[in-house]
């Protein structure tokens, strides 16, 4: 190991010094501070370092759990202690070696049990891998303790538990925690606990004169139990030795105390995405700072992160094989947001932000942490062709348009989860899953039956009977299904967030949050394209309906050649583009929990596999249990002119009435983007920018042969690394079920034929 | 060409591809009819211009302009390609023309065999040529192709004297492209023109086959394997040799 020792300084002195800026200092205001004090990097990637040894004995110590893990499904669990900030006794992987600590309980890739969110699912999860649940935990949850579950089943009404059943509204965040929610996990590096606990309070004593309405006493509530929170963390630290009661004052420490920040969350909350926000750039600024002040070099400044990585990746929560079905790979949505334009014009691209994909070559390809570059074509080209490059290379990042976000949540926003954008730390959302509307299609043929079980889910409405399908008829009937259906998904999605800020309020997360904060209902729509394809084949071609002897229509012939979504052709594309703004409309006449702001997202994630599992035949043509398009994707096969004129149909889809996130992955083969490397590196940054330039909000690259996925499947031994972009995240591709890989094979490979 | 009456065409298909068809992701259209029969063919379904369909200059530019700023923010733009698309000079020429006029990088992707009918007007708007020259060896040429090499390199050279940007593609088949003194020659001669910029050497493959069983026809080369890695490396390596880009 070269790198040098860091010096001790007297760390309580000074955590500011060199700092330049005001508003930082007078009020919480992390983008302030960033702002003041960053400095862009406009080169290449030739300054970065490779793994230490000391980097690479600590991997290898959690690499070396990861086939027993694989194998069992998880390595282990404490089914004891319900986990809290506190609950469990600091944990290790070499705690020589180790520059950044704390783990979620007290050993690696031991899983902890987090019952607010429902008893259930703990104990599902628990006998899934051959665990007895813990009598005491069961009496508690059993009989003291109500869950967030339990709540809302006691408040689900008749209608949303049928339209739950029959898979038209799905994914629901009822069992589970909901996550999506991202703390400004750098307030604890910038001021340490001991000043945000100061800011809190101010807040809440704002809150001392208004009447106790039901909205204030709610709040105030929130407030000490965010409050509590905060000192919490500070005990959860010191038992690692860190006072983070003030603010950090070495790269080394800001790392720690961010990290424990972030720590807190994932100890507590098994929310579904636990992204961790936009923190490389805010890093960067301490790691400057020590290297000017001579404290580290390089290789410390990459080992720094190497290591806080290293954390990231084996952020692990106990789940179902239910859940596991439908978003398969174990993910955790660790995202972090890198790059991104300042409103001032200034790239906010750093070296550290080159640290970070960096990683990707020191300990390997990974899906977590989800690095998801904020794009735009003003980023300077070094980093560009840096992150194209570690793109052909590992598959590992997603790429959102920073173009389209910053007019609406600033140059502070991340990504959480896949593709939902928000201001970090004044802004959260309220996950909504989605609803299936290729299913919803099959309803206005049917009159609200279920074309699977023929029950009658929507209210009774008039079925259509001609022999073909008349587009006018169809349309006005597809109309009322989704006015219906708008109403109970906004309903369901009202009664879960209530029970869940009642009973599994992320009390750290917000902490790390302004008050009041903005809030969002972010509602999502899957099968997009099997529905415009549906209605494109009943406008431009003729569609048979075949039904069976209840007169429910079961399957349909298609008679003719129709346009297909996904090749740029605008008699197709605006049907998709009809869908998503008018759904949006549906949905924005329903009020909502806490007058939260309607979006909606165009997103999938893997669970395009079960959607289609659960949709009968569709008049597009598609089978029966076919998996739809994942996310905003045309079609598997349909979109026959190549994936520049796929991907200028998904950029029709208007952001502004997919405020949550409009996700498109795809899939090069490397001859497809050119024949040398170097040519590789300049078309892809060529996609990218043609795709954002023209409106594309999100894209997945991945660089793959069909070859090397077909290999992988038969044997997955030599595969452990192989990452691949999915819906919204990266998945290992030998953790998917068989028929998640088939469905990945099945897709469209853009190729150089 | 007739200025009262835009002219039309005869086209097989069009596809948006990257890092294929010159710098960039592209537009290309496949126009239909060639004069020539390659053996290694991939595309028989656009040797007759009956088998096209007829479409006009407007259509063709409606739908390069849906992408245009997609084009133009990745570093490409469109390439005419075929079949052979001096085969329909006027409707080829008028495109490029419009297409320079939109400010869109534009690419000519051609045997050269009917070189003689690009007229200067047409490679004034040609930004650059993607020129196929199967074989620098005339008798090889002709069994290979059908047509003749001389009239592939009287274009090369007066694009080399226009000042036309080349690249040149060569298809490497083993058995009949892969003669040391064949490339050395073809290397010699286009090292020798300071208009090319690159050679791709283009591995031979076989993902064609299916459109020769689809059109009912024998396919020539099935029983000729694409080239080793090696091959590839040491044709490259021989372009190389004479001061030139290959990849």
């Amino acid at each position: 190991m070269t790198a040098v020792a860091e010096p001790t300084v007297d760390t309580s002195a000074q955590p500011w010094r060199g700092f330049a800026g005001t508003c930082w200092r007078e009020h919480v205001d992390v983008r302030d501070f960033i702002q003041a004090n960053y400095t862009p990097y406009e080169g290449d990637s030739a300054f970065l370092a490779g793994p230490t040894g000391r980097t690479r004995a600590v991997w290898g110590k959690v690499t070396a759990l990861f086939p027993e893990e694989r194998r069992k499904g998880v390595l282990d669990v404490d089914a004891a202690t319900p986990s809290t900030i506190t609950a469990h006794a600091p944990g290790y992987i070499d705690r020589d070696r180790e520059l950044v600590v704390g783990l979620q309980t007290d050993a690696p890739l031991k899983r902890a049990i987090m019952p607010n969110g429902g008893l259930r699912m703990v104990e599902n999860g628990l006998r899934a891998f051959g665990y007895e649940p813990d009598p005491f935990v069961t009496r508690v949850f059993g009989t003291y303790r109500k869950t967030h579950n339990d709540g809302v089943f006691d408040a689900y009404t008749p209608a949303m538990r049928r339209a739950r059943k029959a898979h038209i509204i799905t994914g629901l965040p009822d069992a589970y925690g909901r996550g999506r929610i991202i703390g400004d996990y750098r307030r604890v590096a910038l001021y340490g606990v001991d000043r945000l606990i100061e800011a809190k309070q101010a807040e809440r004593a704002l809150l001392d004169d208004q009447p106790s309405t039901e909205a204030v006493i709610r709040d105030r509530e929130e407030l000490a139990e965010q409050l509590r929170a905060l000192d919490e963390l500070t005990r959860m630290a010191a038992g690692y030795g860190c006072d983070v009661s003030r603010p950090a004052a070495t790269a080394h420490e800001a790392v720690q105390w961010l990290y424990l920040g972030y720590l807190a969350a994932v100890k507590e909350q098994n929310g579904a995405a636990m992204s961790l926000g936009r923190t490389s750039t805010f890093l960067d600024i301490y790691l400057e700072r020590d290297l000017a002040e001579g404290r580290i070099d390089e290789e410390r400044a990459q080992e720094l992160i190497d290591d806080f990585v290293i954390k990231l990746r084996i952020v692990r929560f106990l789940r179902t094989p239910e859940y596991d079905e439908l978003f398969s790979g174990d993910p955790t949505w660790v995202t972090e947001s890198i790059g991104g334009i300042g409103t001032d014009g200034r790239p906010l691209v750093t070296r550290t932000s080159f640290r970070f994909l960096q990683t990707l070559y020191n300990l390997g390809p990974a899906p977590e942490p989800n690095l998801t570059v904020l794009w735009s074509p003003r980023l300077p080209d070094g980093f560009k062709r840096f992150c194209a490059r570690v793109s052909i290379d590992t598959s590992s990042i997603q790429y959102e348009s920073d173009e389209l976000m910053r007019p609406c949540t600033g140059d502070d926003t991340a990504i959480a989860c896949c593709v939902s954008a928000m201001a970090v730390g004044r802004q959260m959302q309220f996950f909504g899953a989605r609803v299936n509307l290729a299913k919803a299609l099959l309803y206005a043929v049917n009159g609200g039956r279920d074309e699977i079980s023929g029950e009658q889910v929507a209210p009774p409405m008039t079925p259509l009977t001609g022999e073909y399908l008349d587009y006018e008829e169809l349309t006005e009937a597809y109309g009322r299904v989704l006015d219906w259906l708008a109403g109970t998904y906004v309903d369901a999605l009202n009664v879960i967030h209530f029970m869940h800020d009642k009973y599994a309020y992320e009390r750290i997360e917000m902490a790390l949050h302004d008050h009041p904060v903005r809030r969002t209902m972010a509602c999502g729509i899957a099968g997009l394209s099997v529905a415009a394809d549906s209605l494109s084949a009943v406008k431009y071609a003729r569609v048979k309906v075949i039904r069976d002897e209840s007169g429910l229509a079961v399957d349909y012939a298609v008679e003719g050649d129709y346009p297909a979504y996904g090749n740029n052709d605008d008699r197709a594309d605006e049907l998709a583009v009809g869908l998503v703004r008018s759904f949006m409309g549906k949905i924005r006449r329903h009020p909502t929990y806490r007058d939260a702001e309607h979006t909606q997202s165009v997103l999938t994630i893997t669970s395009n596999v079960v959607y289609g599992k659960h949709t009968g035949n569709t008049p597009d043509g598609r089978r029966a249990g076919q998996p739809f398009a994942p996310g905003a994707n045309p079609m598997n096969g349909r979109d026959r002119h190549g994936m520049a004129a796929s991907a200028l149909s998904v950029a029709k889809l208007p952001y502004e009435a997919a405020r949550d996130g409009i996700s498109l992955t795809s899939t090069i083969t490397p001859a497809g983007l050119g024949r040398s490397p170097e040519d590789r590196v300049t078309n892809l940054v060529g996609l990218l920018d043609g795709y954002m330039a023209s409106g594309g909000f999100h894209m997945n690259v991945n660089v793959l042969d069909r070859a090397t996925l077909e290999d992988a499947m038969e044997h997955p031994e030599k595969y452990p690394d192989l990452t691949i972009r999915v819906s919204g995240y990266a998945v290992n591709f030998v953790r998917l079920t068989r028929e998640q890989q088939q469905d990945v094979i099945s897709r469209t490979f853009h190729g150089a034929a | 060409m007739n200025n009262a009456a835009p002219p039309v065409g005869r086209i097989h298909s069009w596809d948006l591809s990257t890092g294929v068809d010159g710098p960039g992701t592209r537009f290309v259209l496949f126009t239909s009819g060639c004069p020539l029969r390659c053996l290694y063919c991939q595309n028989p379904d656009t040797w007759h211009m009956r088998d096209g369909r007829t479409t006009t200059v407007d259509e063709v530019m409606a739908e390069i302009t849906k992408c245009r700023a997609f084009l133009a923010a990745s570093g490409g733009g469109v390439t005419l390609s075929g079949g052979e698309p001096l085969l329909q000079p006027a409707f080829t020429g008028e495109i490029l023309r419009r297409c320079k006029e939109a400010g869109l990088h534009t690419a000519l992707d051609t045997s050269g065999n009917l070189g003689d009918r690009a007229g200067d007007a047409l490679l004034g708007d040609t930004d650059l040529v993607l020129l196929d020259i199967k074989s620098f060896d005339s008798a090889r040429y002709r069994r290979l192709t059908g047509g003749e090499l001389a009239p592939t390199l009287r274009f090369a050279r007066r694009l080399d004297a226009l000042g036309i940007p080349v690249w040149v593609r060569y298809v490497l088949v083993p058995g009949w492209t892969d003669q040391e003194a064949d490339v050395d020659g073809l290397a010699a001669f286009v090292a020798g023109l300071s208009a090319v910029e690159r050679v791709d050497v283009l591995p031979f493959h076989k993902l064609g086959a299916a459109k020769y069983t689809a059109l009912g026809l024998p396919f020539p080369l099935r029983d000729t394997p694409a080239p080793q890695p090696d091959l590839v490396k040491r044709v490259c390596e021989q372009f190389r040799a004479h001061g030139l880009r290959a990849d």
